[in-house]
């Protein structure tokens, strides 16, 4: 029995012994080297991506509290090379930062709760590793001490994150009172459609809207990316996203089939208010953050349609649409990263005329906005078309026209923020920013995600051979 | 031949401008490399010919298929007919003569014809796509090279002219998408899915989905080719590019909607083609006659070449419209014809603004005896626009007015009618711009020093210049070219009629 648990919780292990190096370093060594401690995690992370090509397993422990299979080892490994990038990317940050340390720790700890929610198939582990995965964020958002922004976001953040989970727990007790069990695979066999269980299905749902910042759930969202530090707004809009949407889709199809019918109709008017009000508000932002905060929001929606469609096709879909938003919102937090460190500047007026002297930072963040904005050949086009398409193939099609226009208004944003970079003249003289090998190394990266993914069939046609596990 | 060539014959020299330090350098690897595409389309159209004798009833040559998203099925599937061979010489040629009239370019000029050679990658990928998802990839690889032409290069109000070209082509694209869904779905409900335009073809589509999506996939492709009421990108985008983009822009980019609309729209929903027929030649007939009309009130050389496009792509429109043989066909000589008319134009007058700094008809005049190749080339252009015979012009409106005429309905007769007047209008601007700008007296004593065209001009001129004469000489050969092909776009219709 241990043994077992020793190798179906590898993942967790490694970093679980991280963390405590860490801590045991922070106690004990005054003077440290932090790019030395930078590129240490980096290579745990890597070790942890290498798990990709790791043998998949199918293990139960802990009652059957705690799954792993091939899909969730995938899963874990994605979250992780979202992290590694970032990290790679925040290196001019890090080197500044005096607390480099608690934020690792931070981090880290905020990746084991996601590992846990991801393994979860009982809902108390579930809701485990979702506090797990947030409670750490919230601190991690005030580490630009001095800021008072950075405090502030972290209080927001701690307020919507502990007010959603009041509502998620809500949701949980009232399915326990439905169906008698919090195991996944019971409650999808207990549960009928009656008055109490779509009551606590919506109440849980109401809870992953909170996460997955939906509209009208969203308004924690632009205020705490625009304050925490930018790796961890990155981190909040890349690696905590991607964990929520993987549960949220195990949860929809594997728990809540009997609530069909419920959950289509609540998918459909929260993506099409997402898609809405996250894209009129993107128009107005004139900050970088929170522009890309409404961005990552109006991204949300288009998962959301996906959802609706078929199981095989919208579970292919959005894994293989979130490694793809994962290279292209990494690339622009990156680049955003980089700037505001060399110029203390976060407006988007701030980038006019930047291709002037920065050729290569301006080509890779024109690139990840193409992409988010799915314009071909980047990769973005790829998942959103596969997205809208599996929302259509259970024919709900005019959510895809809605959408299909949805694009259009967020083709003008994106577009506008490469105008300024591209067409206008600078106002003032811009320097030359010198990118470090490490951050240039996860660019390029990127860059190679944005565009071969989609060009390059099998990476879709891999994911799609977990279409039927969960 | 392999298809692939012509994908990866662009690619390379794209790739290869990038790493040049010397302006000089860029542009001789970019002449270079649009001149080889040139010789491989040349070759591959020899190729095609001695394929086709012993071809039979194949109709597209040089079949491939490559699996991109095998569980979705979506295939890159490669070939071409004759229609699309004369859409890939078109595009080698006006890429080919677009690089030789940027000689001058100052300001990035590596990432300029970069994004020329990418922009040539996109149409050359669209044509050979016998894959309705490919099509569509390459249809919107095209957009972002179009922004950023317009957007740094321009003249004008370039950015607003970028955005409003992007932003409407996107449109098109978003109607085209759900257009391509519902294909995708609705075809062959129980079966298979597929994106394969043959494969597709033969399925029985139901009437009620044709007529549901056929408004989509042809409108969608219609804002790429200024279907009325959707033109609005068109004078600002053409006006605001540089020569070489809006070369490209009128002669390349605005067929990919006209082609689209004919091979994806019609070609796999024809009963609804014949449903909106009415509908289709009543917003023809209003682009040829708005066109003309604005045109007049034009004072911009560049405007009056924009707008005269609204017009005579509203011709191919009408010919696609009308679903008979010769009309199609003389849709698609228009097509053609028009690419290289356009393009011509394009490139007189990007010649005279770069010398004389304007574009308004009122500040030109007297050209001809300070710079006589570029007036020459100029006015040939406007006599092929308004259709004197011996030019392309004429040929391929002719052929489209036969075709038109000989469906008896009263609504087509009149629409002809009307169409076959608005040459008149066509003829009083062309003449009026081409009077005023280049003959008489010289109006301008600093014009008078300016210096006739160079020789990488001349080059561009005469390669164009070429193929308008040859097509208005020996209309034979296009026809021949394109009528196996013509004939399979329209079997499925006149089944239904």
């Amino acid at each position: 029995m241990e043994i077992e648990i020793l190798l179906a919780l590898n993942q967790e292990w490694l970093l679980c012994l991280s963390i405590f190096l860490l801590l045991i370093l922070f106690l004990t060594i005054e003077n440290i080297n932090q790019t030395l401690i930078a590129h240490t995690i980096h290579a745990l992370l890597l070790v942890q991506v290498l798990f990709i090509w790791a043998e998949p397993k199918q293990v139960t422990v802990f009652n059957g509290m705690y799954t792993t299979n091939g899909l969730i080892q995938f899963q874990k490994s994605l979250l992780s090379l979202g992290f590694l990038l970032i990290s790679a990317l925040s290196l001019n940050w890090l080197k500044n930062c005096k607390s480099i340390i608690e934020f690792y720790i931070l981090l880290l700890s905020s990746l084991l709760g996601m590992y846990f929610m991801l393994s979860a198939s009982h809902m108390l582990m579930f809701y485990l590793g979702l506090e797990m995965a947030t409670i750490p964020l919230a601190a991690a958002a005030n580490l630009d001490i001095e800021k008072r922004k950075s405090g502030e976001a972290a209080m927001k953040l701690i307020y919507s994150s502990a007010f959603s989970s009041a509502i998620l727990l809500m949701g949980i007790s009232l399915i326990y009172g439905a169906c008698g069990s919090l195991h996944f695979a019971e409650i999808s066999n207990n549960l009928v459609q009656n008055n109490l269980s779509i009551f606590g299905f919506i109440m849980l749902f109401s809870g992953f809207a909170f996460k997955i910042s939906a509209v009208p759930f969203h308004l924690w969202t632009a205020d705490v990316y625009e304050g925490a530090p930018l790796p961890i707004t990155a981190f909040l809009s890349v690696v905590s996203k991607m964990a929520v949407s993987f549960v949220f889709i195990k949860i929809l199809f594997q728990v809540f089939v009997s609530l069909e019918v419920i959950y289509t109709i609540s998918l459909s008017v929260l993506s099409i208010l997402t898609m809405v009000v996250g894209n009129l508000f993107a128009i107005r932002q004139e900050n970088m953050k929170r522009f890309l905060a409404f961005s990552s929001i109006t991204q949300v929606a288009y998962i959301l349609i996906a959802l609706m469609g078929l199981q095989g096709m919208a579970q292919g879909a959005i894994i293989y649409f979130l490694l793809i938003y994962l290279f292209s919102t990494v690339a622009a937090f990156g680049v955003i990263g980089i700037v505001s460190e060399a110029y203390n500047k976060e407006n988007i007026s701030d980038y006019k005329g930047f291709y002037a002297q920065n050729k290569f930072l301006s080509w890779t963040l024109a690139i990840a906005l193409f992409s988010l904005a799915g314009v071909p050949p980047t990769a973005g086009f790829f998942g959103k078309f596969f997205l809208v398409m599996a929302g259509a193939s259970k024919g709900y099609f005019i959510l895809i026209i809605i959408a299909a226009l949805n694009m259009i208004i967020s083709f003008y944003y994106y577009l506008r923020i490469v105008r300024y970079m591209f067409m206008e003249e600078a106002t003032e003289s811009l320097q030359k920013i010198s990118v470090q090998p490490v951050s240039k190394l996860a660019l390029i990266i990127c860059l190679l995600g944005m565009v071969c993914l989609g060009l390059y069939g099998p990476v879709y046609e891999y994911i799609l051979t977990f279409s039927n596990t969960l | 031949m392999n298809l692939l060539l012509l994908l990866i014959l662009p690619l390379i020299s794209a790739v290869a401008v990038l790493v040049t330090t010397t302006h000089k350098q860029s542009r001789t690897i970019a002449a270079v490399g649009s001149a080889l595409q040139l010789l491989l389309c040349f070759f591959l159209l020899n190729q095609f010919l001695d394929a086709e004798k012993i071809a039979g009833e194949k109709v597209f040559q040089f079949t491939q298929h490559l699996p991109w998203f095998p569980s979705l099925g979506i295939h890159f599937d490669l070939g071409v007919d004759g229609i699309s061979l004369a859409m890939i010489l078109l595009t080698a040629v006006v890429v080919f003569a677009g690089v030789l009239v940027s000689f001058t370019m100052e300001k990035l000029h590596k990432e300029f014809y970069f994004l020329l050679l990418l922009l040539s990658l996109g149409a050359y990928g669209f044509f050979i796509s016998l894959d309705v998802f490919a099509m569509f990839f390459f249809l919107e690889v095209a957009v972002i090279p179009k922004f950023l032409l317009i957007g740094i290069w321009g003249s004008g109000p370039k950015q607003n002219s970028a955005m409003k070209l992007a932003i409407m082509l996107m449109g098109g694209s978003a109607l085209i998408l759900v257009g391509l869904l519902g294909l995708y779905f609705f075809s062959n409900e129980t079966g298979d899915r597929t994106f394969n335009l043959e494969v597709l073809s033969q399925f029985p589509i139901s009437y009620a989905t044709q007529l549901v999506f056929f408004p989509f996939l042809f409108v969608g492709f219609g804002v790429f080719t200024a279907l009325f009421p959707f033109h609005s990108w068109v004078p600002d985008g053409h006006s605001s590019a540089p020569t070489a983009a809006s070369m490209f822009l009128a002669g390349i980019s605005m067929k990919l909607g006209a082609y689209g609309c004919l091979r994806v729209a019609t070609y796999l929903m024809p009963d609804a083609a014949v449903y909106y027929a009415p509908i289709i030649i009543l917003l023809a007939t209003i682009a040829i006659f708005y066109g003309a009309f604005a045109t007049l009130t034009q004072t911009d050389l560049k405007y009056i070449n924009a707008y005269s496009s609204i017009s005579h792509c509203g011709f191919v429109i009408l010919g696609i419209g009308m679903l008979n043989d010769i009309a199609i066909r003389g849709a698609i000589m228009q097509m053609v014809s028009h690419g290289l008319m356009t393009a011509l134009f394009f490139a007189a007058i990007g010649m005279m603004y770069q010398r004389t700094h304007t574009r308004l008809v009122a500040q030109l005049g007297g050209l001809l005896k300070v710079m006589p190749f570029i007036s020459a080339i100029f006015i040939v252009a406007g006599l092929c626009s308004l259709g004197l015979p011996g030019f392309s012009g004429f040929v391929s409106e002719m052929t489209i007015f036969v075709g038109a005429w000989s469906n008896p309905n009263v609504w087509y007769r009149v629409a002809t009618i009307l169409s076959c007047a608005s040459i008149v209008i066509t003829a009083v601007y062309i003449l009026r711009a081409a009077g005023s700008s280049v003959m008489g007296p010289v109006v301008n004593k600093n014009y008078l020093h300016l210096e006739d065209a160079t020789w990488n001009e001349k080059l561009a001129a005469m390669v164009l210049l070429a193929g308008i004469v040859l097509i208005g000489m020996a209309p034979f050969l296009l026809t021949d070219l394109l009528s196996p092909g013509t004939e399979v776009l329209l079997g499925k219709i006149t089944n239904t009629l």
